[in-house]
């Protein structure tokens, strides 16, 4: 199988290139994660990228792919155009080869305080949520903050320090759609700004390459639609 | 000159158990550094699917003395009963917290957390079916550990994110001061200076060819004790889960069989009932695991090789798999090509889970032999989760209990930490030739030129322990695997990395995190040699029955020479009376 892998090292003098990649492998039931892995012990020691669970849970191998963000460790290698185009995820800068630097990412995460608020004093037990209630959150507190979304997403790559984009903003959403928490009012103060929320023009590309199957431009939609309510 | 950072408390480990110790310290405003290879979220407990077990009784009439009563028998009578005792009181109110800290638990009709059955559970010691893991869908785990990671982002716990510890500072007095670490992104190494240092690095099945976990699954602490001179306790004794996809080694949960899901041998044959004629599916862990085994080994095996067995869950419908089980139909679709609401899911017995570990108490202190007894503890030394040996699991563990353990002994550690460093309020001077043995150690991965590579000689270990130290064991086969493992091992010397950047270098990260697995293999078969008996996850064919006679006690592993020692099971509990050990069938 043939590669076309993003290197770069800020060692090494020059610029990032492109570096060919050709071995024998089977792509029969295997991913993208299994060949770099293959290039790495036994071709390269020196490629270099994140990984973890290998099972798309963990959100470490976020990759782009042909052009498209992906996790490596699902992504299936057969029906992929060869050579096969991998490079970091978008618009982050480049720690060395296929990673990037999440501390963007992670900053816009910590700024929708992703923690329930509920100053209530606790009860013996659990708090009561209904089944509907409780089916609020789904297709939110799945998110896995691979980062494949709000590095796919235009109005990140504008405004990443300003636009908080979609993994951070459908984390926001997850906790004022949880009904045990009472900090919707702050939580809307915070998003009601032109750069935060509103630079979310509606792409879509975050829904487009979810690896979890999640939908951040409804949940965005669905904060638009809190706040005219409270205007109103 | 070495940076280094002075805290309270350092934590090795961002999974479950590190990040609910962190929470503890944390609120009680202590200064408390988190360091974690990975960022904290892509630890292994996000793994974790069907749940977290405590006997709420939101489904079914259930007490924490019934779970633990399981959880001794499920244990083989070789889990401490003073431990169990504790895990299981405090596991209502652990769960309570967890759904308090916001964690989105499945909710029953009438709003209460949604529990599911899962194996080796009863009501009435030994009774009815029991229905005890708390869920949120199928991804429990993901759960508690984003919740958790949450939780400490509002308590400002100082997370160092992508740094590797390397080894344990203990003064000549035997207190531990902190750890050695070295930052991945810059490759430059760090100190941590602490009166209180948790391990919390989780297991080891990397050992393994076929293992459930995720590759970081290294061992990193138990490597770092077993440097220190520590034991390991119990290292025989690692689940192999029933259900892996083959090859992959994917999890695919016991909650698919607590939901009503059941295995069919090549026959189409709903073979369990003949190995547990009253739990069938949901027999224990280590039951299930022989179980398929033998059907594989008598030519009832699925597949062109005979070398799986079907799981089914056709039956459920459509509905309840996209609502219970979605993860898995994910997985399934993904790894195994197979969508369950049409297609069986192929499984094999998987190395899954470490029973034994770092040997702990009730506080999660370290404890070793030392002057007056068995179990002394290490001053300034903490262990929590599966790394830790405390022992709540004994020979087997039983499904949902792990969550628990991290969030029980999470707590636990952490609040024991909070008195320790009330009462130890100076430090002690800093072992400096301590830290340079571990420089020493780290500056050994830039020696080029070597004749062995760190891939190839993992990838013989794994070899190794897949053939030699599998659900079944004998005298013969671990001698050999011995021997092998110890060719392999010694040529670690010859081993060299070919990529000497400073910067993000996973070459020598995989080094280093050898040099962990290798000396884990090796406890794991030496342990696995002497103990003549069969208990639990630990079968050997040559001496198949359990021999309470000798071998009630916990085996202590120490590296120098091999050594071996034992301590005698805990059979008191804290307040009730003893399980009597007996014969264990489901």
């Amino acid at each position: 199988m043939r590669f076309r892998i993003y290197r770069y090292d800020p060692e090494s003098i020059g610029k990032p290139r492109m570096q060919d990649y050709e071995i024998e492998f089977d792509p029969q039931g295997k991913k993208v994660l299994d060949a770099l892995i293959a290039l790495k012990d036994g071709l390269d020691e020196s490629l270099t990228f994140r990984r973890s669970c290998r099972e798309g849970v963990c959100g470490s191998d976020g990759v782009n792919v042909n052009g498209r963000n992906v996790l490596a460790c699902v992504t299936p290698l057969e029906g992929l155009k060869q050579p096969i185009e991998i490079r970091p995820l978008p618009r982050l800068p480049v720690i060395r080869d296929l990673i990037v630097d999440m501390a963007q990412f992670y900053q816009h995460y910590r700024a929708v305080k992703p923690y329930l608020i509920n100053l209530e004093p606790e009860p013996e037990s659990e708090r009561l949520q209904s089944p509907e209630e409780r089916a609020e959150l789904d297709g939110l507190w799945e998110c896995i903050l691979c980062g494949c979304c709000t590095t796919s997403c235009p109005s990140f790559w504008w405004n990443p320090e300003r636009f908080l984009g979609p993994a951070a903003l459908l984390q926001g959403y997850r906790f004022i759609a949880d009904s045990r928490d009472q900090a919707s009012g702050e939580r809307l103060d915070f998003l009601e700004d032109p750069y935060r929320l509103f630079r979310c023009h509606g792409i879509m590309n975050c829904v487009e390459v979810c690896p979890k199957g999640l939908n951040p431009t409804q949940a965005i939609g669905k904060i638009k639609t809190l706040l005219v309510k409270r205007a109103l | 000159m070495i940076p280094k950072r002075r805290f309270d408390a350092v934590i090795v480990g961002g999974g479950g158990a590190g990040l609910r110790a962190a929470l503890q310290l944390a609120e009680a405003h202590l200064k408390v550094a988190l360091i974690s290879k990975v960022f904290p979220t892509r630890s292994h407990t996000v793994s974790a699917q069907g749940g977290i077990t405590a006997a709420l009784a939101n489904v079914s009439d259930d007490n924490w003395h019934w779970h633990m009563y399981d959880t001794v028998k499920g244990s083989d009578y070789l889990g401490d009963q003073d431990a169990i005792e504790f895990l299981c009181r405090n596991a209502s109110s652990a769960v309570y917290e967890l759904e308090h800290m916001g964690l989105p638990f499945s909710r029953l009709d009438n709003g209460k957390i949604y529990q599911r059955p899962f194996g080796g559970q009863s009501q009435n010691y030994g009774g009815a079916q029991a229905i005890r893991t708390c869920a949120a869908a199928d991804r429990t785990g993901h759960a508690l550990l984003h919740t958790l990671y949450q939780r400490n982002i509002a308590a400002r716990t100082q997370f160092f994110d992508e740094f590797f510890a390397l080894d344990l500072i203990r003064d000549a007095d035997g207190y531990v001061l902190g750890v050695t670490a070295m930052e991945i992104e810059s490759g430059e190494p760090w100190v941590f200076e602490a009166r209180t240092t948790l391990l919390a690095t989780g297991g080891a099945c990397r050992i393994f060819r076929h293992s459930t976990n995720a590759h970081i699954n290294t061992g990193d602490g138990l490597g770092m004790v077993l440097r220190a001179g520590l034991p390991l306790e119990d290292m025989e004794f690692w689940q192999f889960h029933p259900t892996g996809i083959p090859e992959v080694g994917s999890l695919i949960t016991e909650a698919v069989r607590g939901e009503g899901g059941f295995l069919v041998n090549k026959l189409g044959e709903k073979f369990m009932a003949n190995y547990a004629p009253n739990a069938k599916d949901l027999a224990s862990r280590d039951v299930v695991s022989r179980a398929i085994a033998q059907e594989i080994r008598a030519g009832r095996g699925c597949g062109v090789h005979g070398d799986y067995v079907d799981l089914k869950i056709e039956h459920l419908g459509a509905e309840k798999i996209k609502a219970r089980l979605p993860g898995i139909r994910e997985l399934s679709m993904q790894f195994a090509g197979a969508d369950p609401i049409t297609d069986p899911i192929p499984v094999t017995p998987t190395a899954h889970y470490m029973m034994g570990g770092i040997p702990s108490n009730l506080h999660g202190q370290v404890v070793s032999p030392a002057h007056y007894g068995p179990e002394e503890p290490v001053p300034g030394l903490y262990a929590a989760g599966e790394c830790a040996c405390v022992s709540v699991h004994g020979a087997n563990r039983l499904g949902g209990n792990s969550l628990l353990d991290l969030v029980v002994f999470g707590r636990a550690a952490g609040m024991h930490m909070i008195e320790y460093l009330r009462e130890n309020p100076i430090p002690r001077p800093l072992p400096l030739a301590e830290v340079e043995k571990s420089m020493a150690r780290l500056a050994r991965w830039d020696r080029r030129g070597g004749t062995e590579t760190v891939a190839g000689l993992r990838g013989e270990m794994q070899r190794v322990m897949q053939d030699h130290c599998g659900v079944y064991r004998s005298e013969a086969v671990l001698l050999a695997g011995l021997e092998k493992l110890t060719l392999v091992a010694a040529r670690l010397t010859d081993a060299a990395i070919h990529d000497h950047s400073k910067h993000f270098n996973t070459a020598r990260l995989e080094a280093l995190e050898l040099e962990n697995l290798l000396p884990i293999a090796r406890a794991t078969l030496v342990s696995a040699l002497a103990r003549t008996e069969s208990r639990g996850a630990h079968s050997r064919e040559d001496h198949p029955g359990r021999d309470d006679k000798q071998w009630l006690r916990h085996s202590l592993y120490f590296c120098q020479n091999d050594q071996l020692d034992y301590k005698p099971v805990k059979l008191k509990p804290l307040t009730v009376e003893t399980f009597q050990p007996k014969e264990r069938t489901y």
